[in-house]
């Protein structure tokens, strides 16, 4: 799992039905400091996040297909929390 | 899922018999800004209807095979769908922390 910001939103009409009517994020991971890395993902959302939102993300095949209710099920990531505090030990 | 684009298609005649009827493109990787990473792959075109110049998106790994009608095959990415726009937050809920965020050098 990773956090990471939602960054966007992402529209495809022509998409497989595994994500017919699920919305679809692009979220970017974030460093300690909380700044964004540039390695991303565009993640299936089942918490209402939305843009700018900091966001718990899975990117593990199983556990989206549990969180989905689909089996098979192409899809890998997903944002499953809004995070509201995170905090580094020293 | 990463975002790629499609550059151009393969053909292979020899193939596991579980591959018959799969449609392999070549696909250039992208980075979140649509732009190149300068990394190629192979995908299965799981949405039946990519095609060269298009923007799609790309789902990797055993996922992949399970975008497919048959979906126990030797995979390992696949395209699950084209794009069709990309809005990108640009306010500033993407430049200010929208979560409490306490690092270690802040002493807490």
């Amino acid at each position: 799992m990773y956090i990471g910001k939602v960054i966007g939103t992402v529209v495809a009409t022509i998409k497989i039905d595994h994500l017919a009517k699920r919305k679809l994020l692009l979220v970017d991971m974030l460093d300690l400091e909380g700044n964004e890395t540039g390695y991303y993902d565009i993640a299936v959302d089942v918490v209402q996040a939305g843009p700018g939102d900091t966001v718990l993300v899975i990117d593990e095949g199983n556990g989206a297909r549990q969180v989905l209710d689909l089996d098979p099920g192409a899809i890998r990531a997903v944002i499953v929390g809004i995070v509201d505090e995170v905090s580094i030990a020293a | 899922m990463k975002f790629g684009r499609v550059v151009g298609t393969v053909v292979t005649t020899v193939k596991y018999d579980d591959l018959e009827g799969v449609k392999f493109l070549v696909v250039h990787v992208l980075d979140e800004n649509q732009g190149p990473t300068g990394k190629f792959e192979i995908a299965a075109d799981a949405t039946e209807q990519a095609g060269p110049g298009e923007l799609v998106f790309m789902v990797a790994s055993r996922e992949g095979s399970q975008a497919l009608p048959e979906w126990f095959v030797p995979i390992d990415l696949a395209i699950t769908g084209i794009v069709d726009e990309v809005e990108v937050e640009t306010g500033p809920r993407r430049n200010e922390p929208t979560a409490r965020w306490y690092s270690a050098d802040e002493g807490d």
